[in-house]
């Protein structure tokens, strides 16, 4: 077991924590706040190619493996979770056109999602789907050279923002879950419109759109992977999303703790700083023993991506694990902060409500642990 | 054009300690940087190159771990990277550096502009890139916030302390850059990881073919005597009472502290 860092992966890295500390980390409140699409961010992160990072490098990417990617997403997390989740939304168009793919497909719209040149998007949530992720309505009906979409997607994030969207529909209802089929959809497609932009408890930043399809075509030569295998695109695209949640998860929960401690040092009762008294100790003590653990979970997952082996029950662990952790040390932040720490002058409040996505987006908790069980169950019973 | 810019490897923290027997800054477990005012000038050298074509060398002067800086450097996009790095070239002063750093730039050859930072953060001296000049022979211009090449003839603005003044050059010549230049573009992480294999070209004293006693202490006349970190500021006297009261007793302390103009 060997936990050094490559020397590429500690030169990247240590770019990546120069640039969130310069350019991310001063501006998070106001990115936050602001309300409007961090471009600029955005940007930036594409300059930095750091927008193909698991890509091989004859299509734009980096070349580098995922765990280098989620080690750069933590960073990006802490430093402005907005960023960091508009970069792990991202990876779920960048993936499934990566692994699924034709030669064509990879070089019209991998390439220019991995150099940053495009923003990417997943489409698979509808409003009678949503844990039930068979359930998709959309459809997908072949006429021609083309497929014909119509159905609505909702909760898209990045979408309207993001010029290419893998889009989950439906090609034969019949089939339920192997009925569906997964699909690249440019922005700008007649028929492809975008509906309401969640208003949500935190990211306001960040969009959350509904994707409308109505007679929407798209050319057959978009159909990503077979007809049919939707949902196993669906499902490996979830499988490296949660190590990206999980790492996420590992990012906003680093900044609380990190907010905390110094707080806890400065902050005086009774004649002391607060960091003196046990009570305050042990949280802080269980904060760092929690992140340690969430994060190791997700650098195991990602490890085992990286090794081609088996990790969808490892994703799920670090996922669930991660994000529940991401709640229990956001929330222990804002306890040490007393009553700043329910304010908006620190960002404590901030974290504790983009600490809760996590739970729920790319699979639920429970689904997490239906998931892992079904593991369980069948490697143990 | 062909570009050669001068950077230095600087301490990143603000918070200087000095050994108190050498008299020189405390390097070690400070985390080198390039010279902030370097990486502007290596900015300018890049975007003269993407405008007119040709070639960006950075040149250092350091121990062999400068090399991190030339690295810096190449990952913000310059072609090739030079180390002057030999155990005769330590405790070199700004009238050494020049010397050496101007032979580098013979070295290298057929130079059309030299490009350093208007001064180093450590040093604050603002000599090497004049020294260099004189060296060189070539005219320099100091202090530029603009800078445009048309002709074979550079037109630079420089800034004053209080006024601006814009003028004509011949190539080659030597420019030194304030921050407010440009913004120096933050290095891709593809040219990280190339700058990370390139090969850095190391030249010795010998390679310069440099006389001995014009470079390290021997070439240095400058001797450090003492270095301290300024006394910090008080937060300065707060006179209160009647204006007529105040006026005198301000007078007074004027008077005693020997700086009106007499
Ligand atoms: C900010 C944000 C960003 C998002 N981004 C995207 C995106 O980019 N692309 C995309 O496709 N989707 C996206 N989503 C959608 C997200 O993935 C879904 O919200 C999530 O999967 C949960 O689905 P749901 O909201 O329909 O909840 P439901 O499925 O209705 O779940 C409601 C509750 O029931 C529980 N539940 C459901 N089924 C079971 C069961 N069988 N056993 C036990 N408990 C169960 C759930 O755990 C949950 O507690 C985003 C959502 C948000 C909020």
């Amino acid at each position: 077991m060997d936990f050094t860092l490559t020397e590429d992966q500690a030169a990247i890295l240590e770019h990546v924590k120069e640039f969130c500390d310069e350019h991310l980390a001063p501006k998070a409140k106001e990115t936050d706040e602001a309300g409007v699409w961090p471009a600029e961010n955005v940007a930036m992160l594409g300059q930095l190619d750091l927008m193909g990072i698991p890509v091989p490098e004859e299509y734009g990417g980096l070349g580098m493996d995922f765990l280098t990617w989620a080690m750069v997403g933590e960073e990006l997390s802490r430093a402005c979770t907005t960023t960091g989740a508009v970069f792990g939304a991202h990876l779920l168009a960048v993936f499934p056109i990566l692994s699924f793919g034709t030669e064509e497909q990879k070089q019209k719209y991998l390439v220019p999602l991995a150099k940053g040149e495009h923003i990417g998007a997943f489409g698979l949530t509808e409003p009678g789907a949503g844990s039930d992720a068979g359930a998709v309505a959309t459809k997908a009906v072949r006429d021609g050279d083309d497929y014909i979409l119509n159905g609505t997607k909702i909760f898209i994030s990045n979408g309207g923002e993001a010029q290419t969207y893998v889009i989950i529909a439906s090609t034969k209802p019949e089939r339920g879950a192997r009925g569906l089929s997964a699909f690249i959809v440019e922005k700008g497609t007649p028929g492809f419109e975008f509906g309401k932009n969640e208003k949500k408890m935190a990211y306001p930043s960040l969009p959350n759109r509904e994707l409308i399809f109505t007679d929407c075509r798209v050319p057959k030569e978009n159909l990503l992977g077979r007809e049919g295998a939707g949902f196993l695109v669906a499902m490996r695209t979830l499988g490296v999303g949660r190590i990206g949640m999980a790492i996420g998860s590992v990012g906003v929960a680093r900044a609380a703790l990190e907010a905390a401690v110094p707080y806890s040092k400065q902050r005086h009762q009774f004649g002391k700083p607060i960091s003196s008294f046990q009570a305050i100790q042990f949280m802080l003590a269980d904060m760092a023993t929690e992140l340690d653990a969430a994060r190791l979970l997700t650098w195991r997952a990602a490890w085992l991506k990286d090794q081609n082996k088996p990790f969808e029950k490892e994703a799920a662990m670090a996922k669930l694990y991660a994000s529940e952790v991401a709640m229990r040390v956001t929330t222990k932040a804002v306890q040490v902060f007393g009553g700043y720490g329910y304010t908006k002058e620190f960002p404590v409040e901030r974290y504790m409500r983009e600490a809760k996505l996590f739970e729920i987006v790319e699979g639920t908790s429970e689904v997490q642990r239906m998931v892992i069980a079904n593991h369980v169950i069948r490697e143990l019973g | 054009m062909n570009i050669v810019v001068c950077i230095k490897q600087v301490p990143e923290t603000t918070e200087v300690r000095v050994d108190p027997e050498t008299n020189a800054l405390i390097r070690e477990g400070i985390k080198g940087i390039v010279n902030p005012f370097d990486e502007n000038a290596i900015e300018a050298a890049l975007q003269l190159r993407e405008a007119h074509g040709g070639k960006v060398t950075v040149v250092s002067m350091g121990p062999p771990q400068a090399e991190e800086a030339l690295r810096h450097a190449l990952a913000m996009g310059a072609d090739e990277a030079i180390l002057l790095t030999d155990a005769g070239f330590r405790g070199s002063d700004t009238l050494a550096t020049s010397y050496a750093l101007a032979a580098a730039v013979k070295k290298i050859g057929d130079v059309d502009l030299v490009l350093c930072g208007k001064q180093a953060i450590d040093g604050d001296t603002g000599q090497v890139g004049p020294g260099m000049a004189e060296r060189l022979g070539f005219p320099q211009v100091t202090f530029t916030i603009e800078l445009e090449i048309a002709d074979g003839k550079l037109r630079a603005r420089r800034v004053l302390d209080d006024l601006f003044e814009v003028i004509e050059v011949k190539l080659p010549a030597v420019v030194t850059v304030v921050k407010q230049i440009n913004e120096p573009r933050l290095p891709g992480m593809r040219n990280v990881l190339k700058a990370k294999r390139a090969e850095i070209t190391k030249w010795t004293a010998a390679d310069l073919e440099a006389d001995p006693t014009q470079v390290g202490f021997d070439g240095s006349p400058t001797q450090v005597l003492k270095v301290w970190p300024p006394q910090k500021r008080s937060s300065g006297q707060l006179l209160e009472g009647e204006p007529d009261e105040v006026a005198e007793r301000l007078a007074g302390i004027i008077k005693e502290l020997n700086i009106a103009p007499r």
